[in-house]
């Protein structure tokens, strides 16, 4: 399913770069695309792992920019 | 500015006052010492707090930690004021990129301000207002002067001017009258309109069109992906960079460390990418933003990049360099018969008649015409019709229709539809009826060839004849004609092969039957996008009225951004080198490392600003 995530407050460019990548990688994940500049994050991911993609990418989010506000 | 950045930017400038009256105290001097680092634990202990807790995180190597380390060496060889400055202007740096990316997504967000906010439904007599989501297909909701159209439909009742500028970039209103079909996010101007829905709020034209902006950013175009990734390796390199300066000349040639690791200090401070990581992605959304303003709607950073090269343009014909309708080109008569008459007894006879061309003749002829006038018509199939009209026998068709009649006539031979017409066993002249070109097509081709675009051609299911005509009166290099839709993509595939290596080949489209060709090309256009879903269903860039010389503003805009980011790219990239040498050679002080990043990344932002403002 693809699904557009609001990431409130995401502020540094660099550290969506990074997000952008860890995401990417994670299992059950087709792609991972984030601009920094819409604030937005847009999924591509395997219908049945989509919670606990979403688990782990806001863990990823967090430890790079912890005041991020996902908003799925 | 929120209170957030109010809050940092007082602290960033008292931090700055602090360290000036520390060099006005001296450097060297107890005041001088205690002033800087003041001033140093004021601007920068969020830094350190950071690095600290991204370090915990596994986060190493981060411009926080590599800051934190630049202006704590600096510290610990006793530069104090530099190791304060090195914070100061590394945050007043960080302070104005967040505060030029929230202009710039606010104003983005300004023009996107279309959505509808609510809707009123009509229900017998009552009027309720709801959420525009909430509508259902076939309701009938009222939009009073003044209110935006929340969904799309058509005009049941009422009459009205409505302002479409914030979908079309056209400033002219449109007229609304019932049975017109009413797009949502336009602003309702003059009179009331009733409105029958035709769409649920998630499908209607506004939705549709906010979605596709807002998911632009991130179709990435190539340079947004370099970007990407030489920040990945930047970072690292420089860091190695700093540790071999630092290192290999106390260890091996046995230099003074206190020196090398001031030069290596300047390295880190250059370290962040943060000028470009910030400024490219905020060219291509500018861009993209900007030209939405203008009524171009450009789905990705990729197709906006593209367009920027774009070598040959294939046309679709109808609709696209014409406008689609069959209209009376020119009233050919014969001795002692006026264009007048010609044309009333053609659209007489034709009156009854439900082909395109009997529109176009009683459109021509514009006047009321009597139906008592006219009896006996006889319709002979595909060949035209015989009648008799205010008592004259008339034959209106094509020459087989006059041959047959054994009516004596020289057939002509021109590009479009000829209706021959007869007056009692008369040749009495013809009409020339061939879909018209749009006015500002020529114009605008003469410019695209100024823009460096190498080649345009025209795709055509139309006859061959009437293709080169088109083509030649535009200023066309060729016309394929006769194709079926399928045909289309094979055409456009042979037009690969000329396109020079590095640029792109655009298709520009109606969007309605040529959808294969429009993903098929490096960058799918249609144009006249309003209203019509599958032109934004099917293609990258999205003109949304049916003006070709949109295509040059999208071209221009496209242009801009292109050079607005490798300028950045250049200059930044080009900057950080300098400082790097010159710091390696000891002729650069951490101030002056410090300024060049902090002014490149100020000049690469304002520069990347450039791509919001569009000029038609």
């Amino acid at each position: 399913m693809k699904k557009n995530i609001k990431l409130e407050g995401l502020d540094c460019a660099v550290c969506a770069g990074k997000m952008e990548e860890a995401i990417g990688k994670l299992d059950g994940v087709n792609s991972c695309k984030i601009s920094y500049m819409t604030q937005r994050m847009l999924l591509e991911v395997v219908d049945e792992c989509f919670d606990k993609v979403m688990l782990s990418a806001e863990k990823i989010i967090h430890d790079l920019e912890p005041d991020v506000i996902i908003k799925v | 500015m929120t209170s957030k950045q109010r809050k940092t930017l007082c602290r960033i400038i008292l931090a700055i006052i602090l360290l000036a009256a520390g060099l006005l105290a001296g450097e060297g001097t107890t005041t001088g010492i205690i002033l800087s680092l003041s001033s140093f634990a004021l601007v920068g202990w969020d830094v350190l707090y950071k690095a600290l807790r991204n370090i915990r995180k596994g986060q190493v190597f981060d411009e926080f930690f590599l800051m934190s380390i630049a202006s704590i060496g600096a510290i610990a060889i006793q530069e104090y004021a530099e190791g304060a400055a090195v914070m100061a202007f590394y945050q007043l740096g960080e302070w104005f990129q967040g505060y030029a990316t929230n202009r710039v997504r606010t104003s983005i967000g300004e023009l996107m301000d279309i959505r509808p906010e609510y809707a009123n439904v009509l229900q017998g007599e009552e009027i309720r207002q709801t959420d525009p989501y909430d509508v259902a297909i076939g309701d009938i909701i009222l939009v009073k002067p003044g209110e935006r159209i929340p969904l799309d439909g058509q005009v049941v009742e009422g009459r009205s001017l409505v302002d479409t500028a914030a979908l079309t970039g056209e400033s002219v209103p449109q007229e609304l009258t019932v049975g017109d079909k009413a797009i949502s996010g336009c602003i309702n101007q003059t009179g009331t309109l009733k409105i029958k829905t035709s769409t649920t709020y998630d499908q209607s034209t506004v939705e549709r069109i906010l979605e596709l902006v807002e998911t632009a950013g991130a179709q990435k175009a190539k340079a947004e992906q370099f970007i990407t990734k030489f920040a990945k390796f930047y970072t690292p390199i420089v860091v190695v960079l700093a540790l071999l300066v630092v290192a290999v000349p106390p260890l091996v040639f046995n230099e003074d460390f206190s020196l090398w690791l001031y030069r290596a200090l300047t390295f880190l401070v250059i370290s962040c990418p943060c000028a470009l990581v910030i400024s490219i992605p905020m060219s291509f959304f500018g861009g993209i933003g900007g030209a939405s303003r203008s009524g171009i709607l450009i789905k990705g950073g990729n197709y906006l990049e593209r367009l920027a090269d774009v070598d040959i343009i294939a046309f679709d014909k109808t609709g696209t360099l014409t406008e689609g309708c069959f209209q009376v080109q020119r009233v050919h008569t014969e001795a002692n018969t006026s264009s007048e008459d010609i044309l009333f007894y053609a659209a007489a006879a034709e009156i009854d008649s439900l082909h395109p061309i009997a529109d176009s003749l009683r459109q021509a002829y514009g006047k009321e015409i009597k139906r008592q006038d006219i009896v006996n018509i006889q319709e002979v199939t595909g060949q035209g019709i015989t009648a008799q009209v205010r008592n004259h026998q008339v034959l209106v068709g094509s020459d087989r229709l006059l041959k047959d009649h054994h009516i004596d006539f020289t057939p002509v031979s021109e590009p479009g539809t000829i209706v021959y017409i007869a007056l009692e066993g008369q040749y009495a002249g013809y009409i020339l009826i061939a879909d018209a070109v749009k006015k500002d097509a020529p114009v605008a081709i003469k410019q695209l060839r100024k823009l460096g675009i190498k080649k345009m051609v025209m795709l055509s299911g139309d006859k061959q004849e009437i293709a080169n005509s088109v083509a030649k009166t535009i200023g066309l290099d060729g016309a394929l004609a006769e194709l079926l839709p399928a045909d289309k993509v094979q055409g456009l595939n042979n037009l690969f092969s000329d396109v020079t290596p590095g640029k792109y080949l655009a298709y520009v489209g109606d969007g309605i039957n040529d959808a294969p060709v429009l993903a098929r090309a490096d960058v799918g256009i249609a144009m006249g996008g309003i209203g019509s879903d599958a032109a934004i269903e099917a293609a990258d860039v999205v003109l949304m009225t049916d003006e070709p010389h949109k295509l040059i503003t999208a071209i221009k805009i496209a242009k801009k951004t292109k050079n607005i980011c490798w300028q950045n790219i250049i200059f930044a990239i080009g900057i950080k080198v300098l400082v790097m040498i010159l710091g390696a050679a000891g002729l650069a002080s951490l101030w002056a490392a410090v300024f060049a990043d902090v002014g490149v990344a100020m000049l690469a932002v304002l520069n990347a600003m450039r791509a919001l403002y569009v000029q038609d």
